[in-house]
């Protein structure tokens, strides 16, 4: 199936170590991937947790070579036993797509416009198996359209993309990922650009997807609902490291990091009855210039001396595979996201001023002005 | 001036709920956009069916959620009620005054107590005047900037978490949430009593969003606003809404209080939302089974006959009868208790436990 020998000797798929990407700009160093390791073992589910700009989706692209040339990449991506960092791009193309295959956020520019999607289907067949007849790849297209869930798919493989609706061309993309069978599947916000209902649908299909190909699944994505019903694994990344990994029960019922607690904490559910949200004040830090120390620490209501000088690094928390990058950790034991974070909303004070101003209705009709 | 076409309050629409004195009251709101043809002579060949006879009462002090998917007619309806787009038919009132036969002149001392903030808080803020300009601008243009309102302006500016010293910057320099709130500044600035929020926090990571939706709820509470809290995201209406209309293709398909919406909701296309948006908590989620709906949502140039959720909906699918379903394609179902106690626009509501 892959073309590049294999060292088995580790079981993992998916190895990345010591990650760090730094893109040069005329300001000075953007770093936004700074030192993200974990491990896929065949068939794992991780999910990777984060809000804009804490380097998630360039670390995909950092494992699929799909950064700009000048991009500073350094550390170490394993597929297989195989070091992808430093491959040359056409050794990289005979594993994209049968190795490792990727699924992006928005399918109108992850599909080429003027082709059908039967012909994009069949181009990722063909590319990878170059005996394969035009009609046994159009039949095999219509087979993998039908999987994902497109209905009529033999009308389908002629559409072209614009006669799709978002979530079609998403099932697309998902078809044209599992065409040929990869190892990993790493699906960039998959249904961010989606309406929910329709997202379900395409969550439905990815695991499908899963189920056929045996694949191991990256889920990287915002929405910590999706994680949670999808992942065995979380990694939570924060200004472009790994904050906090363990298993989504971890994650969910025992955060030991407390941005991951704030997060939580943020979240309006709609299980429960209302009750006061906790927001993270503050917003994350430029990677551009990143002062010492923990990157939350300035948002962080746990913040003490320590945490502005040394940058705390990823060390068990509970138990073996709960790892968790703060000094007080330990701390976080058994203690919700309201006894920690300030339930912040309007400044208090000025409101009780303004509501004084308004009280007697200072225009109570609106009869006798118009000064327009 | 005289009255402008001063009309009584309407009577409240019944088994809709809320208490109180109804704010703004809206019937059979009617809106479509022409669609034209291409080429030299541009004819109309059809219309987008945005808004389909939309009613509904705001109160004082209350937070309605109206809820929908993308194309669904939320923002549409959002933005006809205040005048912003014309309404081709129907009525909204507020506090008695019909706005739809309102002309621009007539309709701008009323602007004071409707205001809107939008979703994009990066296209809705001018970036090429300061924060303390753009917080003013309402005053300036209402005449009451010359007293007092350059501490007005700080004092709106501290209401909504932001330093009153950062007054001389400009919207670039400021991070989302904070954009947000500036346009919250700007909109609470002629002191509204009704405040539309298109998508309010829809743009904003999770962590700031928390930050905008309390500082939004302590501003209802405390100043007795009404919010008409325009939203896809299930979630955040539950924690903010008292009660929630669900939108579907135009029309209204549900209300009801926001704790019978997500707990026991009656509509199928509610369900098939509540059932799809997944849980913060895996144990919880693994558990869930899921009502997935068929297709997408069809044009609203040509929407199905009767009901409009019928070409997805997994009743009409799987559990109705042939005469049954004939029934959803002859016959428009009435937003009405169907024995529920929530308005349901289904033939065939049946409420479902969820959560």
């Amino acid at each position: 199936m892959t073309v590049i020998g294999k060292g088995e000797e580790s079981g993992a798929v998916l190895e990345v170590e010591d990650l760090s990407v730094a893109f040069p700009t005329e300001d000075g160093l953007v770093r936004a991937v700074r030192g993200v390791g974990y491990r896929l073992d065949r068939g794992d589910s991780l999910g990777i947790v984060g809000e804009s700009g804490s380097g998630k989706s360039v670390t995909a692209l950092a494992v699929m070579g799909l950064l700009p040339a000048t991009a500073r990449v350094r550390g170490s991506v394993r597929f297989e036993g195989t070091e992808l960092l430093g491959l040359p791009d056409a050794r990289l193309s005979e594993l994209r797509g049968s190795g490792i295959a990727m699924i992006f956020q928005d399918p109108m520019t992850s599909l080429n416009p003027v082709y059908s999607v039967g012909y994009q289907i069949a181009e990722t067949l063909r590319r990878h198996n170059p005996g394969l007849k035009s009609r046994a790849a159009r039949a095999r297209a219509v087979d993998l359209l039908g999987t994902v869930g497109i209905p009529s798919p033999e009308r389908r493989v002629d559409n072209y993309p614009h006669e799709l609706s978002g979530g079609m061309r998403q099932r697309v993309v998902i078809a044209i990922a599992m065409a040929n069978d990869p190892d990993v599947i790493i699906a960039d916000e998959p249904t961010t650009a989606l309406d929910v209902t329709v997202q379900a649908q395409i969550l439905d299909a990815l695991e499908t997807a899963r189920a056929e190909t045996g694949a191991a699944l990256v889920l990287i994505t915002h929405d910590l609902g999706v994680v949670a019903g999808h992942s065995d694994r979380v990694a939570v990344m924060y200004a472009g490291r790994i904050v906090e990994t363990g298993s989504v029960e971890d994650i969910f019922y025992t955060p030991r990091m407390p941005y991951t607690l704030g997060l939580l904490g943020s979240l309006p559910r709609m299980d429960r009855e209302e009750e006061r949200l906790t927001p993270i004040t503050g917003s994350p830090p430029s990677l551009l210039n990143l002062p010492p120390g923990c990157p939350f620490a300035p948002r962080c209501p746990l913040r003490r001396e320590a945490c502005d000088t040394t940058e705390p690094a990823l060390r068990k928390a509970g138990h073996d595979l709960h790892l968790s990058a703060c000094h007080f950790a330990d701390e976080l034991v058994d203690t919700g996201a309201a006894e920690v974070f300030d339930a912040v909303g309007a400044d208090s004070e000025a409101l009780a001023r303004f509501a004084d101003t308004t009280t007697p209705p200072p225009h109570s009709t609106t009869a006798e002005e118009d000064s327009a | 001036m005289s009255a402008p076409a001063q009309a009584a309050a309407l009577p409240p629409l019944p088994g809709h709920g809320g208490t109180g004195e109804p704010v703004l009251q809206v019937r059979d709101l009617v809106k479509h956009f022409p669609v034209m043809s291409r080429g030299v002579v541009r004819r109309r060949i059809g219309e987008v069916h945005a808004v389909c006879g939309v009613s509904f009462d705001l109160f004082r002090n209350e937070t309605l959620g109206l809820v929908g998917e993308s194309g669904s007619g939320k923002t549409t309806t959002a933005r006809t009620i205040l005048g912003l787009e014309s309404a081709t038919s129907g009525q909204v009132r507020y506090r008695g005054t019909e706005l739809t036969e309102l002309s621009r002149r007539r309709m701008r001392p009323l602007r004071r107590e409707l205001q809107i903030v939008f979703q994009d808080p990066y296209a809705s803020l001018d970036p090429r005047i300061t924060v303390h300009e753009i917080v003013a601008e309402p005053l300036r243009i209402h005449g009451r900037y010359d007293a007092g309102g350059k501490d007005e302006v700080r004092e709106l500016l501290r209401l909504v978490g932001l330093n009153p010293e950062h007054g001389n910057r400009y919207a670039h320099e400021f991070s989302g949430g904070q954009r947000q709130r500036i346009g919250i500044a700007r909109a609470l600035a002629l002191h509204p009593k009704v405040i539309v929020l298109d998508e309010p926090v829809s743009a904003l990571d999770v962590s700031i969003q928390a930050g905008v939706l309390n500082l939004l709820m302590d501003l209802q509470s405390e100043l007795g606003l009404s919010f008409l809290f325009v939203a896809h995201d299930l979630s955040v209406m539950r924690h903010v809404a008292g009660r929630v209309a669900v939108m579907y293709l135009g029309r209204l398909v549900e209300i009801a209080p926001a704790r019978h919406l997500f707990t026991a909701p009656a509509h199928p296309y509610t369900q098939a939302l509540v059932s799809a948006i997944p849980l913060p908590d895996p144990r919880k989620e693994r558990a869930r089974t899921r009502i997935l709906v068929q297709g997408d949502i069809p044009s609203p140039v040509r929407p199905p006959s009767g009901c409009r959720f019928r070409t997805r909906c997994p009743k009409f699918a799987n559990q109705l009868t042939e005469s049954e379903r004939q029934t959803c394609v002859d016959e428009v179902p009435a937003l009405i208790d169907r024995g529920g106690g929530n308005p349901v626009a289904c033939h065939y509501a049946e409420s479902v436990e969820l959560l």
